[in-house]
C-alpha cells in the first residue's frame, strides 16, 4: 500500500557511507589502492569513488606528469608531502615541480582558511594531523603553535642564508620563510589633490586634518589587524596604546572586520571607499602597480614607515607527520633561492633568503623599512588577548 | 483499521527512516558532539564551570539577545515581503514570470562578502539614492548612510532569504485549487477574508515552514552580521567563529555552540505546534492555477512586487554586474578574460573553468544525497506521522541553525580515526552542503505529501494498481513540481554555501565561492574585477541551472 518514492536511490547513500567507513588513511603509496587510483585520474565525482586519492591525483594535469603509477612508484624514493596552509599561501607550478623533479617527491598543498582557522585547526588535530607541516604561522601566534608543541624540529642547512633576526626559534620547530610587515597605506591622488601631508607618526592620526580618513581592521579577526594594534603597543606602549586609540576612535576611525573590505570597500586608493589611509601590507603598493589595468609609472598608494610592524611567517614539520624527512626537505627547497624569488610575485610578501633578488617592480615600488616595529613574539603570546579584549572594549562597545 | 496493517506501517517507516538517522548521526550529532566535548571535558572529565561563567556574562547575554531580536526582526520582515511574492510568482501568469522565479534564488547562492560589499556601495553617501536625493533638493538633501546599521542587516537577510518564502510558499499556492477561493468568492466573502479565512490555514504548513528556515538562517547570520552591522555587532555565531578560529577558547566555544543549539531546538519546538494542524486538501497540477492578472487592481499589485523586487535584488546584483565590467578606461569584458587566461600558472591560481565544474559536480553530488536523504524523511513521516518520523524530522533542521564552525571543525576532529578516516575527502564537500540542503528537500515535499487525500491512493488500490503504480500515476504527478522545486533549490544552497565548506574544500577541486574568496583576498584592482567578474559568473550558472531545472517535466504534471 505505501508508495515509496525515493527509495531506489538508497543504496546510493548506503554506498556512499560504506565507502567513507572503509577510506584508508589517506597514505596514497598504499599499493592495494593502485589499480582503483589509476581509472579515477579524471574523475571528480566526490559521490564515486575514494576521495584522497581522486584529489591528490588531480593536483595538477601539466605542470607534473605525475600520474598515480609514477606516486606509486614514488614510495620507493619518494611520496605525496602534503603541505598545510592558509588562503593567501601560493607558489609558480614550475617552481614547485623543481622540488618534484629533484626529490620525487609530490606536494599536495591544502588550504586551511585564514591564518588563525589554519593554526587552530592544526592544533586541535594533533595527533592524527591533515599534513606533514604547517606553513604561515607569524610571530604574533607563534607561541601558541610552540606551547601547543604541534611542530618538531628541523635545522634546515639553508639557515645560513637567511637575514639575521628572522630565526626566532633556537631549537628550529619553525623555520622563517618570508617577512610580510604590516604598514599603513596611503592613496597618493588624495593627499595631492588635497594638499594635504602625509601623516608621517602614528601621532599625527589623531590631529584634526585627519580626522575620519582612516580605516583599520578587527584585531581580533584580521591579522593586519592584529599586527597594526601591535604596533601602537610598541610605540605608545602598554600604558599609552589605549590612550591613542580612545583619541582616533574621536577623530572618527572605521573598523572593518576583514582586510578585503577595509581595502575595496573602504579605501579611496584601490577601491570605491572615499577613505585615503588603511591598514595593508608595505606590498600592497607594488601589487597595485602589477594588478592594474595599465602599469603606471608610479604606484598609486605608498608606505606610511613609521607604522609598520614586522610579521615574518613560519614552517614547521607537524609532531603527528607522516613523512617528516620529506617534509623536512620541503623546508629546505622554500629556503632555497628558486621558492624565496617566487615568493614575492605569488604571496606579495618578501624573501627572507639574503640571496634572493627582488623582482624589478618590488625594487621600484616597495617600501621595506629596515627597522620595522616589533615585540617579542613570546611577550605577544602572553598579552595577545589581553590586549585586543582591551582594545575592543574601547574602539567597538 | 487493523493491527497488521499498523504493524507494516512502522515496519515500513522504520526502514524508511535508517538512512535519514544514520546520515544525521554520523555526518552530524558524531561531530558535533564531539567537538562540544572536547570543548567542555578537555582532559576527559568535564569541567562545567565554563558553563556557568559563560551564561552570566552581561557581554554573551547581549549577543544572545540581538542574535534572537535581529532574528525574529528579519524573519518576519522576510515573510512581510515574500508572501506577495509568493502569491504573484505562483498565481499570475505574465511574461518572464520563469525567469523571475530562477532569478529570485540568485541571492541565495552568492557569498556573503560579496554581496556584502555591494550593499554597502548601494547604502553609503554615494548610493544612486542619495545621488537622486541631491538631484532633486540641491545641497539642501539630507545624505542616507545605513552603513553599519541593523536596518542594513535586515535589508541583506529579506534579500538572502526572499527565494526561501518564495519558493517555500508559492510551491503550495500553485497546488492549492483557485476553485476553493472562488466558491468563498461567490458566497459573498470579501477578497481579505478569503484569504485569511480560506487561503492562509492551506498555506500555513508551508509559511511555518518557510518562517522556520529562514530563522534559522538569520539566526546564524555571520558575515552579513560582520560586513553590514560593524564589528560592534556580534551574534552567537560571530562569536563561536571568534572563538574557535581566533581565540582558541573551545570551552567559550563549546558552551556557545550548546546555547546556539537549545535556543535552535525551541525554536523548533514552537514550529511543531505551528505546523500541527495540517489539513488535507484538494491539490492540483499548477497549471491549472496560473492566470493572467484578472483586475486592475491585481495588475497593480503584480507592478508593485515587480518594483520591490527590483530594487531589493536587482540592484545589488546588478552592482556585482557593472563592478564586473568596468575598467579603468569604461566597459570592457577585460575582467572576465583575464578570468579564462591561462596564464597563471601557480599552485592555488583557480581555473575559472575549473572552478564551474567543481561547483556543478559537487551542487549535483549534495543534491542527490540531500534527495535521498530527505526524501526518505520526507516519506517515513508521510507515512507514519508517528513521533520517530517527527523527530527525525525535526532533527534534520538543527543542522540550519548550527554554527558552520561547530559542523566545519567538527568534521575536521571527529572523522580523522578509523574507521571513519575522511581526512581530506572530498566526500565532505558535498555531505556538509547536503547536511543544510536536506531540510530544504524535506520542508518542500512534505507539505504536498502529506495534503494528498489517501483516499485516492485507496480508490486506485481497489480498483488494482500496484503501489508502484499508484506512485507514478497518484503521487508522482502531484509531488513532481516540489521534487524539482526541492532538487533547484539544494542545488542552489550546495553551489552556494560557503559556511563548513570553506574548511572542507580542497587546494585542488576549488569552487566558484572559494575562488572568489581568494582573488578578494589579494591588493591589486584586476584581482578585485576578476572577483566580480566569477561573482557574476556564479550568479549566471546558478540561474541557469535553476531555469532548467523549472523546465524539467515529472510525470503529467499540468494535465491532471
Amino acid at each position: 500500500m505505501t508508495p515509496r518514492p525515493v527509495h531506489a536511490g538508497a543504496p546510493v547513500l548506503v554506498a556512499v557511507l560504506l565507502i567513507a567507513s572503509c577510506s584508508p588513511d589517506g597514505d596514497p603509496g598504499d599499493p592495494e589502492e593502485a589499480p582503483e587510483t589509476v581509472e579515477d585520474t579524471d574523475e571528480v565525482d566526490p559521490t564515486d569513488e575514494d576521495a584522497e586519492e581522486t584529489d591528490v591525483e588531480e593536483t595538477d594535469d601539466e605542470g607534473r606528469p605525475t600520474d598515480d603509477p609514477e606516486d606509486e612508484a614514488a614510495t620507493a624514493d619518494g611520496a605525496t608531502v602534503t603541505l598545510l596552509t592558509h588562503d593567501s599561501f601560493d607558489v609558480s607550478e614550475d617552481v614547485l615541480d623543481l622540488f618534484t623533479e629533484s626529490t620525487g617527491h609530490a606536494v599536495d598543498v591544502v588550504p586551511l582558511g585564514d591564518a588563525g582557522t589554519a593554526l587552530n585547526q592544526t592544533i586541535l588535530t594533533g595527533d592524527a594531523p591533515q599534513g606533514d607541516l604547517l606553513f604561515g604561522v607569524d610571530n604574533t601566534f607563534l607561541s601558541r603553535a610552540i606551547d601547543e608543541g604541534i611542530f618538531t624540529t628541523h635545522e634546515s642547512p639553508l639557515l645560513d642564508e637567511v637575514a639575521e633576526g628572522f630565526v626566532l626559534d633556537d631549537q628550529h620547530r619553525v623555520t622563517p620563510v618570508d617577512r610580510g610587515d604590516v604598514c599603513l597605506n596611503y592613496d597618493v591622488a588624495y593627499f595631492e589633490e588635497a594638499g594635504l601631508d602625509v601623516p608621517e607618526e602614528l601621532t599625527d592620526l589623531t590631529e584634526p586634518e585627519y580626522e575620519g580618513l582612516l580605516t583599520v581592521t578587527n584585531p581580533a579577526t584580521s591579522s593586519p589587524g592584529l599586527a597594526f594594534l601591535l604596533a601602537t603597543v610598541e610605540t605608545f606602549g602598554e600604558d599609552g596604546y589605549l590612550d591613542f586609540w580612545e583619541r582616533l576612535q574621536a577623530n572618527d576611525v572605521l573598523v572593518t572586520d576583514g582586510w578585503s573590505e577595509a581595502y575595496y570597500d573602504e579605501f579611496s586608493g584601490a577601491g570605491d571607499g572615499d577613505r585615503p589611509l588603511v591598514v595593508s601590507y608595505a606590498s600592497s603598493p607594488p601589487a597595485e602597480v602589477i594588478f592594474a589595468e595599465e602599469e603606471p609609472e608610479a604606484a598609486p598608494t605608498g608606505v606610511i614607515e613609521a607604522s609598520c610592524f614586522r610579521q615574518i611567517e613560519f614552517v614547521g614539520v607537524l609532531a603527528g607527520a607522516e613523512h617528516p624527512d620529506e617534509a623536512g626537505e620541503l623546508i629546505d627547497f622554500m629556503l632555497s633561492e628558486p621558492f624565496q624569488e617566487d615568493i614575492p610575485l605569488t604571496m606579495f610578501v618578501f624573501p627572507v633568503n639574503e640571496n634572493a633578488e627582488l623582482p624589478e617592480v618590488f625594487e621600484e615600488h616597495a617600501v621595506l623599512p629596515d627597522d620595522p616595529l616589533d615585540i617579542d613574539f613570546e611577550l605577544i603570546g602572553e598579552h595577545r588577548e589581553d590586549w585586543i579584549e582591551a582594545w575592543t572594549a574601547v574602539v567597538l562597545r | 483499521m487493523n493491527a497488521a496493517r499498523t504493524r507494516s506501517r512502522r515496519g515500513t517507516t522504520a526502514a524508511l527512516l535508517t538512512v535519514p538517522a544514520a546520515f544525521l548521526a554520523v555526518f552530524f550529532l558524531y561531530p558535533v558532539a564531539t567537538i562540544v566535548v572536547t570543548g567542555l571535558a578537555p582532559e576527559g572529565h568535564p569541567e562545567l564551570g565554563v558553563l556557568g561563567r559563560v551564561v552570566t556574562d552581561p557581554s554573551v547575554r547581549e549577543v544572545a539577545w540581538f542574535t534572537l531580536w535581529q532574528a525574529l526582526l528579519s524573519t518576519a520582515a522576510t515573510l512581510a515581503v515574500g508572501l506577495p511574492g509568493a502569491y504573484v510568482l505562483s498565481r499570475i501568469d505574465f511574461r518572464g514570470r520563469r525567469l523571475l522565479q530562477a532569478g529570485v534564488t540568485i541571492p541565495f547562492v552568492l557569498p556573503t562578502v560579496v554581496v556584502g560589499s555591494a550593499f554597502l556601495a548601494l547604502l553609503g553617501p554615494r548610493s544612486p539614492v542619495n545621488a537622486a536625493l541631491s538631484a532633486l533638493l540641491g545641497e539642501a538633501a539630507p545624505t542616507l548612510d545605513l552603513r553599519r546599521t541593523v536596518t542594513a542587516i535586515l535589508v541583506a537577510h529579506v534579500f538572502f532569504n526572499y527565494a526561501v518564502v518564495v519558493r517555500t510558499v508559492g510551491g503550495l499556492w500553485s497546488l492549492i485549487d483557485p476553485r476553493v477561493e472562488d466558491a468563498a468568492r461567490v458566497l459573498g466573502a470579501s477578497r481579505w477574508r478569503t484569504f485569511r479565512e480560506v487561503t492562509l490555514p492551506l498555506l500555513r504548513p508551508a509559511i511555518a515552514s518557510a518562517a522556520a528556515i529562514v530563522f534559522l538562517f538569520t539566526f546564524t547570520s555571520f558575515g552579513v552580521i560582520l560586513l553590514l552591522g560593524g564589528p560592534g555587532r556580534a551574534t552567537i555565531e560571530v562569536e563561536i567563529h571568534r572563538a574557535t578560529t581566533q581565540l582558541l577558547d573551545l570551552p567559550l566555544a563549546s558552551t556557545l555552540a550548546l546555547l546556539q543549539l537549545v535556543a535552535v531546538v525551541a525554536s523548533l519546538l514552537v514550529y511543531g505546534r505551528l505546523q500541527r494542524r495540517t489539513t488535507t486538501q484538494p491539490l492540483v497540477g499548477s497549471a491549472t492555477t496560473l492566470r493572467a492578472p484578472r483586475s486592475r487592481g491585481e495588475r497593480w499589485f503584480l507592478r508593485a512586487n515587480l518594483v520591490l523586487v527590483a530594487a531589493l535584488l536587482l540592484a545589488p546584483l546588478l552592482v556585482l554586474v557593472e563592478r564586473s565590467l568596468s575598467t579603468g578606461a569604461g566597459y570592457a569584458l577585460t575582467n572576465y578574460r583575464n578570468l579564462f587566461s591561462a596564464e597563471r600558472a601557480t599552485v592555488l591560481a583557480v581555473p575559472a573553468g575549473e572552478a564551474v565544474r567543481n561547483s556543478l559536480v559537487f551542487g549535483v553530488a549534495a543534491t542527490a544525497v540531500a534527495f535521498v536523504v530527505g526524501g526518505l524523511a520526507a516519506t517515513a513521516a508521510t507515512v507514519s506521522r508517528g513521533r520517530a518520523a517527527d523527530l527525525v524530522d525535526r532533527a534534520l533542521m538543527v543542522p540550519l541553525g548550527t554554527s558552520a564552525v561547530t559542523v566545519g571543525f567538527g568534521f575536521l576532529i571527529a572523522l580523522r580515526h578509523p574507521p571513519l578516516d575522511l581526512r581530506g575527502s572530498v566526500l565532505l564537500v558535498p555531505v556538509a552542503q547536503a547536511l543544510i540542503a536536506t531540510p530544504f528537500v524535506v520542508r518542500t515535499l512534505l507539505p504536498v505529501l502529506r495534503s494528498i487525500d489517501e483516499r485516492l491512493r485507496e480508490a486506485a488500490a481497489v480498483l488494482g494498481a500496484t503501489p508502484a503504480r499508484i506512485w507514478r500515476e497518484v503521487d508522482l504527478p502531484i509531488v513532481g513540481r516540489a521534487a524539482l522545486v526541492a532538487a533547484g533549490f539544494s542545488f542552489a544552497i550546495a553551489v552556494g554555501e560557503f559556511g563548513a565548506t570553506v574548511f572542507l574544500a580542497r587546494a585542488n577541486l576549488p569552487t566558484m565561492p572559494t575562488a572568489i574568496f581568494r582573488l578578494l583576498g589579494r591588493p591589486g584592482a584586476a584581482n578585485f574585477g576578476e572577483a566580480m567578474a566569477m561573482s557574476t559568473l556564479l550568479m549566471l550558472v546558478t540561474a541557469a541551472a535553476i531555469v532548467a531545472i523549472d523546465r524539467l517535466r515529472i510525470g503529467q504534471v499540468g494535465r491532471f
